[in-house]
């Protein structure tokens, strides 16, 4: 640090300055021993403590009747579970994936309008990299690091996973995938279902490819919509700083409301997916097929 | 045509091709939302969380395309 302070008082008759829009690595600040410490990393430790604060104090004296702070929490909690349960219709699923799913939710919110604070982005430290200054941020939002949404992405991904296993059994779970069992129940039917279950087995290893799909839409789809607006803000903020970005700021604070509440939603649906018995489809498609063509049959003689 | 050339008008091209179609996905979600709520205007509440929904998966694949466009 103290070197970067002499190079600012030193710097700037011969050196030009490079404004090159933001990196998309996220700049490091410092080093603890061998670790490298990002200004994104800097962002996510700020909500950390943000909701370990909040956490904290309304831990403490609690009552029957809430006030203050309690109430706001428990007005957003029932909020959540009541919008979750529209999407699990189990009580007892919507309270086993709540936390995960309101977690993901308010710590990609608050990152998210965290990067919106005056300040971040444009505090930092005169560098010279390649011959030019550039500055350095001290602080960026915590989302436009790819690092971080990869993270949240494959926790979410690997919970579906856990939770795949915790409702079905881990055998009926991985038989999605790799399905040898299929095949030998179908040895008994025939050739023909012989031969759908080698398609199936095909089938099941094209899902174990769009798992990773998942995980690469889920973090590309954040990273790519906050870092995309990081640099919006920069180039209206550098061609006329007064009014002219605070449609910018209106449309970035929806951007991340509607970015965090998709992540949550996307995690959920797949909870939901991975811990539902859809596994019996066979059975039922040749009953549900019967219906429909005599409902249709019934309604073609009314008419 | 050296390299440097045709990198920028792959990044041109990538952004510029791969926003097309995300935009036209875009408009048709929102048009039939718009008719929804014409014909049964007590519905908008309900469709508005699966229409943001629907057009936040549309514009991700623009944003693939502004990544391919930024890291080249």
């Amino acid at each position: 640090m103290r070197q970067l302070t002499k190079n600012l008082t030193k710097k700037a008759n011969n050196l030009p300055l490079a404004f090159s829009g933001i990196p998309l690595a996220a700049e490091s600040l410092f080093d603890i021993g061998g670790f490298t410490v990002s200004n994104a990393m800097v962002n996510a430790w700020i909500a950390v403590a943000f909701f370990a604060i909040i956490a904290f104090v309304t831990s403490r004296r609690k009552s029957l009747i809430p006030k203050g702070i309690h109430n706001v929490i428990e007005a957003l909690i029932e909020f959540s579970m009541k919008e979750i349960q529209k999407v699990t219709e189990d009580e007892g699923k919507t309270r086993r994936f709540f936390p995960l799913v309101a977690t993901i939710f308010f710590f990609i919110l608050f990152s998210n309008w965290l990067g919106l604070i005056p300040g971040t982005g444009s505090i930092g430290i005169w560098q010279e990299i390649h011959g030019h200054l550039e500055l350095i941020p001290l602080l960026r939002p915590a989302t436009s690091d790819l690092n971080l949404t990869l993270a949240i992405a494959v926790s979410a991904i690997l919970t579906t996973h856990i939770a795949g296993v915790a409702y079905k059994g881990g055998f009926k779970h991985f038989s999605q995938f790799i399905n040898f069992r299929g095949i030998f129940l179908s040895l008994k039917k025939g050739p023909m279902a012989f031969i759908v279950s080698l398609v199936e087995f095909g089938i099941g290893f094209i899902e174990i490819v769009g798992e990773f799909a998942k995980t690469l839409s889920l973090s590309l789809r954040l990273f790519g919509n906050v870092f995309a607006g990081e640099i919006l803000l920069h180039v209206m903020l550098s061609l006329f700083a007064y009014v002219l970005p605070i449609p910018f700021i209106f449309m970035e604070i929806l951007v991340g409301a509607i970015q965090a509440t998709v992540f949550a939603m996307l995690t959920l649906a797949f909870l939901v997916v991975a811990s539902s018995d859809h596994g019996h489809d066979e059975e039922h498609d040749e009953s549900h097929e019967h219906e429909t063509i005599e409902g249709t049959a019934l309604q073609a003689e009314q008419h | 045509m050296d390299a440097e050339t045709m990198q920028l008008f792959a990044k041109a091209l990538a952004i510029g091709l791969g926003s097309l179609t995300p935009a036209l996905a875009i408009g048709l979600i929102g048009m039939r939302a718009m008719e929804a709520i014409g014909r049964n205007p007590e519905a908008a509440g309900k469709l508005f969380v699966p229409m943001l929904l629907g057009m936040a998966f549309a514009e991700a694949i623009a944003i693939y395309a502004l990544i391919i466009a930024f890291t080249l």
